[in-house]
């Protein structure tokens, strides 16, 4: 149903659904349920749902369609398929929204062969995903938790309601059973910064500055765990300093590539992992072959303890007073050091050194989209990382700790494939999709340098798009740029909606036609949803999926893991109720097609689909390596394998006997200091999520970053157009630093407010707010502000006023607060809907009164700036929340109705009339 | 007019909500309504469940509240979840003239007995929390029951007999026992963190609690002052020289 992925228990009477609980012994929520959730019920048996495939008889977005036949459907979609692959499959550009199933996704779009394929990870959390993986072999959200039990201090970021919510909810519940700090970064006090010991509202997109500043505070009162810093991180290794040398910045390596740090009793620079010798921190040193080279920690205590990040200086910018900022560094570091907790487990380290206590500084920390979808999220999680390593924080007891399969190194992380020599008619891409540069020559760019993929993901515009850039696509498909497109793919992805940037634009896009042919600019549309969303209005082709309930999942350790912190866990859903209407999984679906394309590994030698029992035949039997699956649980023939074992045809009732997940708990002396603890790194050898049990070193300087700086100076095969060399230069440094996103001072003179939207707890990461309670909660959205703010426009409760970003207009009613920051405003996400769209009827709230703030989001920056997408320049993760806007008032006279106003969307074919009382559970 | 019991409960069952934990997620409020719309208060309708005005009947709802003084960098957002709080004094119960609204003598939970009610709607005039909602499909009144078909329901497991709203809620700010004991696990919260009657001078004697949001700890404990003088002497680097002197 959504990203959080928790155990749930359905109930039926009589073949219908009664009530839906959590499963008390799922590892995801504990046997809590969120209000969406509960809502399920509504869900199933929403009158919104497709009953049918449907071809579009009438102009594209007129939601003209006729029902067709499922065989209809597919020869049709497997003929436009069979073209592009025989022809040229970047023609193919399949991207997915929400779903659960990207290890099959991916792995069908690669046997495929279009380098054209992401999930919706690059207008979602990117930045987060990317600066954890380069920072500390794992990442926020689901490759994490802090410890909930152990913490002492615990600080938020910009999360509204976020992944994982339910586990994020369960922890703070512990918090507070236990009296812990919680500290909130936010500038909106709602939801969790509600009920926060301390809100800091600050002022959006300074995050990075408010927490450099802390830490030049930590350097300066020298609160830092040097200890932690020479053992696990890349402190001590040695930088060159060689200006204008092709190695500049990069780490000194001995003759077989190990990085060397200086050793202050032998005098000389040696490769001495895990703090061994005497490692330096500090001074500047001669390599043997001349050059002068400086620890990481020199070069990071020189930046940080600049004036630059002194609290004093960043206060106006952030909102925060210096004095907090001094505070909230001295009791993070109270916690860390004054309290620091000793576990009596003994441990071994990867060199091989007994240590008899696990030692915990118990600081936790957790951030999200208010961090990631800023245009310098990227640099500011790796600055939040930063703050936790100076810490000793990570993978400690009380501190953040890593969810198995992680920590990986860099190195264990695939690189992407989609270059032209990784694509052939008829072949599957040469590697997967989507992977970690690690330099220029990982780029998926021609020799002039321009990108390879449709997206622009791994281009010069985006280096590190790890998750791609599915909110370019459409704009990018339709200006044939980098090349044409001839079928566009989408999977639960309101593209034509509340999923795009500019959204009255792309929907000019996906109906634009050629003037000279008259064909559409994006020839061929297949959409896949189970309701009648706003996107199903521009498809070509509907192939109407299932709800959950009605179909087989798998939560994949392949996929994003539902492991907590003590263990591995993998899970699936079983189908409850069988579907009443012409539909199939779509997962389903995609494994047909397949047999139909005949994809490698979807038939078999005879020609026979390979999985004639769809989607749980494939969780079952697929093997993406010898003996390793979708599932880890009980494989092999007789089901008593982990992690890797032949296929057990018993595995999914194996599943369903154990409330349909499988979780295995880690012995004491492997649930923390993962990054280096032996026994750990051999158990994930042994389970098959390692390659090798190699450390894991925390890149407080991130080298390949570099790697990027001097192609941009004009080092190395790959180097940068010269448009992308100063925003290169500037961006990939490999220390973190924070700069504005927003724009010149005149810009923000013309528009003071920073703007931004978050999701409501009772809706986060759904599909369907159409849904019959929940849109009883949250039925139109407000544009909040802050009571100053009010003021001075004159505004009060329920007043209409325009609000104007440089790239539209929007005419919204207004509702004043307090808890917001000064210079903010903000409102629901996706509560407005296209009227029409979702089978409401074309007066609801959502169309007559909810509203989006897409339609202020630029999709490109203006030529002024570049003109490239509204992107992070090295992870493309939309930057949805650098938004700035104005008031304008609204003219006497004007009508009282949200602007712009659409034409009314057609209810599909095949859906009946919503009706007019719901008495769900009721005897008739 | 309708009696109370001669003699209050020995058991008080009923609710003790944390204010200082709630998120306002809504989702005890959608829990409770997916219970009981199929459960012994079947069904809660909901009018134009897909079109403009839509509205329905829930028990428990959740409100959301920003407080502040003078000063806006005070303030403070509280969510408050709102449903029938079993009172010991519930005028819903005396002002009920068909004896359709009643409060048990054995554990104190308020209740509507459908059959009887007429949809007159007194008693919701007399709740001074507005705690009663009439079905408008149905022509009667519903309210909370306490989950009165969870709690007794053998066919459950011994640790699923609690309301739903309690089983659902995340963050564990709802709590479910006797308060007519004060040895229970619910008076003790109660004792512990000065847990109040809603509205004390409308003199209903609600069996629910709230507890109060906490005074917020600006302020946590701070790094000793010796620990805090290496910018002064030998500066950042210097301290580390000695600290790596070995």
């Amino acid at each position: 149903m959504c990203a959080c992925r928790c155990g749930i228990k359905v109930h039926l009477k009589d073949g219908t659904l009664r009530y839906i609980e959590g499963n008390r012994d799922h590892p995801v929520n504990r046997g809590v349920i969120c209000g969406k959730g509960s809502a399920g019920i509504m869900q199933q048996y929403s009158p919104a749902r497709l009953q049918k495939p449907l071809l579009r008889v009438g102009p594209r977005g007129a939601g003209e369609f006729k029902e067709i036949e499922w065989d209809e459907a597919l020869a049709l979609a497997t003929e436009w398929l069979n073209a592009v692959r025989a022809k040229d499959p970047r023609q193919l550009a399949f991207f997915t929204g929400r779903d659960q199933s990207q290890a099959l996704t991916s792995w069908w779009a690669k046997q495929f062969g279009t380098p054209n394929y992401a999930a919706h990870g690059g207008f979602c959390s990117v930045n987060m995903a990317a600066a954890g993986m380069y920072t500390i072999g794992s990442a926020f959200w689901e490759f994490s938790e802090p410890d909930w039990a152990n913490t002492e201090y615990f600080m938020m970021f910009g999360v509204a309601e976020d992944h994982g919510s339910n586990p994020i909810k369960i922890g703070l519940g512990k918090l507070k059973a236990r009296g812990v700090k919680f500290v909130s970064v936010n500038p909106v006090q709602t939801g969790y910064s509600a009920i926060a010991d301390e809100w800091v509202g600050i002022t959006p997109g300074t995050d990075g500055l408010f927490v450099l500043a802390l830490v030049h505070e930590l350097l300066r009162h020298g609160w830092v765990d040097v200890d932690y810093l020479l053992r696990y991180s890349n402190a001590a290794w040695l930088v060159i300093d060689d200006p204008g040398g092709a190695e500049d910045g990069l780490i000194a390596r001995d003759a077989q590539g190990r990085p060397l740090t200086w050793d202050r009793k032998l005098k000389e620079a040696v490769h001495a992992p895990g703090g061994a010798g005497h490692p330096a921190l500090k001074g500047e040193y001669r390599l043997a072959d001349g050059r002068k080279a400086r620890p990481v920690f020199h070069l990071l205590a020189e930046r940080y303890l600049g004036d630059a990040y002194a609290p004093a200086q960043v206060a106006e910018a952030t909102g925060i007073e210096a004095g907090s900022i001094e505070r909230i560094a001295s009791e993070l570091a109270a916690a860390a050091f004054e309290r620091s907790i000793e576990l009596d487990v003994p441990w071994t380290d990867a060199w091989g050194n007994h240590h008899d206590k696990m030692v915990g500084r118990p600081v936790s920390m957790h951030a999200m989209r208010g961090i990631s979808a800023h245009a310098n999220g990227f640099q500011t999680c790796r600055a939040i990382h930063l703050l936790q390593l100076l810490l000793g924080s990570i993978d400690v007891p009380g501190g953040l700790r890593y969810a198995p399969p992680y920590p990986k190194p860099l190195d264990a992380l695939p690189v992407p494939s989609g270059r032209a020599e990784h694509v052939a008619p008829n072949q599957p891409l040469a590697g997967a999709h989507l992977g970690y540069p690690r330099g220029p020559e990982d780029l998926l760019v021609d020799e002039q340098g321009a990108p390879a993929r449709i997206d622009g993901a791994y281009s010069w515009e985006a280096p590190l798009a790890a998750h791609g850039m599915m909110h370019t696509v459409i704009a990018n498909a339709w200006r044939g740029d980098p090349y044409p497109i001839d079928v566009l793919f989408m999977y639960m992805a309101n593209m034509a909606w509340n999923s795009a940037m500019n959204t009255a634009g792309t929907i000019d896009m996906l109906t634009d036609r050629d003037a000279a042919t008259g064909e559409y600019r994006i020839p061929k549309i297949i959409y896949s949803d189970a309701f009648a969303s706003e996107t199903v209005a521009y498809a070509d082709l509907v192939l109407p999926d299932t709800t959950y309930l009605e179909r087989w999942d798998a939560m994949s350790l392949l996929d994003r893991p539902i492991s907590d912190a003590d263990g591995p866990a993998d899970a699936i859903r079983q189908p409850v109720v069988a579907p009443d209407r012409d539909v199939r999984p779509f997962q389903d679906v995609l494994l047909d097609l397949g047999a139909r394309l005949g994809l490698p590994g979807m038939v078999t030698d005879a020609g026979e689909a390979a999985y004639p029992g769809g989607y749980a035949d494939y969780i079952v039997n697929h093997e993406r390596a010898p003996g390793v699956g979708t599932l880890a649980g009980w494989r092999g023939a007789n089901g008593d394998a982990v992690g890797k074992g032949a296929p057990n045809e018993h595995q999914l009732r194996r599943y369903i006997d154990n409330g349909c997940f499988w979780r295995e708990e880690l012995p004491e002396n492997c649930r923390y200091y993962r990054h280096s603890n032996a026994d750990y790194l051999n158990y994930a050898v042994e389970r098959g999520f390692l390659p090798a049990a190699d450390p894991v070193v925390m890149q407080l300087y991130a080298e390949p970053l570099q790697r990027f700086r001097l192609a941009a100076r004009g080092v190395g095969e790959v180097l940068p157009p010269q448009q992308y060399r100063e925003r290169v230069e500037r961006y990939f440094d490999p220390l973190p630093f924070w700069y504005a996103t927003a724009d010149t001072t005149s810009e923000a003179d013309e528009y003071p407010l920073h703007a931004l939207t978050q999701r409501p707890m009772a809706m986060y990461h759904s599909w369907g707010g159409h849904n019959a309670w929940l849109r009883q909660i949250h039925g139109d959205n407000k544009l909040y502000l802050p009571r100053t703010v009010a003021a001075a426009h004159g505004l009060a409760e329920g007043d209409w006023v325009w609000a104007v970003s440089r790239h539209g207009r929007i005419k919204v009613q207004v509702r004043p607060m307090a808890g917001v920051n000064s210079h903010t405003i903000w409102t629901w996400n996706a509560i407005g809907k296209r009227r029409g769209a979702w089978n409401l009827d074309k007066d609801s709230s959502e169309g007559m009164k909810g509203f989006l703030l897409n339609h202020l989001i630029e999709d490109l920056k203006p030529p002024s700036q570049g003109g490239l997408s509204n992107s992070d320049p090295i992870t493309g993760q939309a930057a949805w929340f650098d938004l700035r806007v104005r008031l304008e008032p609204v003219e006497a006279g004007e009508t009282h109705r949200v602007e712009p106003h659409f034409r009314a969307l057609q209810t599909p074919a095949g859906i009946a009339p919503a009706p007019s009382v719901s008495r769900f559970g009721g005897d008739q | 007019m309708t009696q109370l019991p001669a003699k209050p409960a020995p058991v008080k069952l009923g609710l003790v909500i944390d204010l200082d934990t709630c998120v306002g997620c809504h989702a005890c409020a959608v829990s409770c309504k997916e219970w009981n719309t199929g459960g012994w208060v079947a069904p809660l309708s909901d009018q134009n469940p897909y079109g403009p005005n839509q509205s329905g009947t829930w028990l428990n709802r959740v409100h959301s509240y920003e407080w502040s003084g003078d000063d806006d960098s005070a303030s403070r957002t509280v969510h408050f979840p709102r449903s029938c709080l079993h009172c010991e004094d519930a005028p819903c119960v005396t002002v009920c003239p068909t004896g359709a609204s009643f409060k048990r003598g054995e554990d104190g939970i308020v209740l509507v007995d459908e059959d009887k009610c007429i949809g007159c709607g007194l008693c919701a005039w007399a709740c001074p929390y507005g705690a009663r909602e009439m079905d408008l499909d149905q022509g009667v009144m519903k309210k909370c029951t306490l989950c009165v078909d969870r709690i007794y329901n053998e066919e459950l497991a011994e640790h699923e007999r609690v309301p739903a709203c309690v089983a659902a809620c995340p963050t564990s700010a709802r709590h479910f026992g006797d308060l007519g004991d004060p040895e229970s696990a619910v008076s003790k919260l109660v004792a512990e963190r000065g847990g109040a009657d809603l509205m004390p001078e409308q003199g209903c004697k609600p069996t629910n609690k709230y507890l109060p949001p906490r005074s917020r700890k600006a302020a946590a404990p701070r790094m000793g002052a010796a620990a805090a003088s290496t910018s002064t002497s030998v500066g950042f680097l210097g301290w580390l020289d000695q600290l790596l002197s070995d």
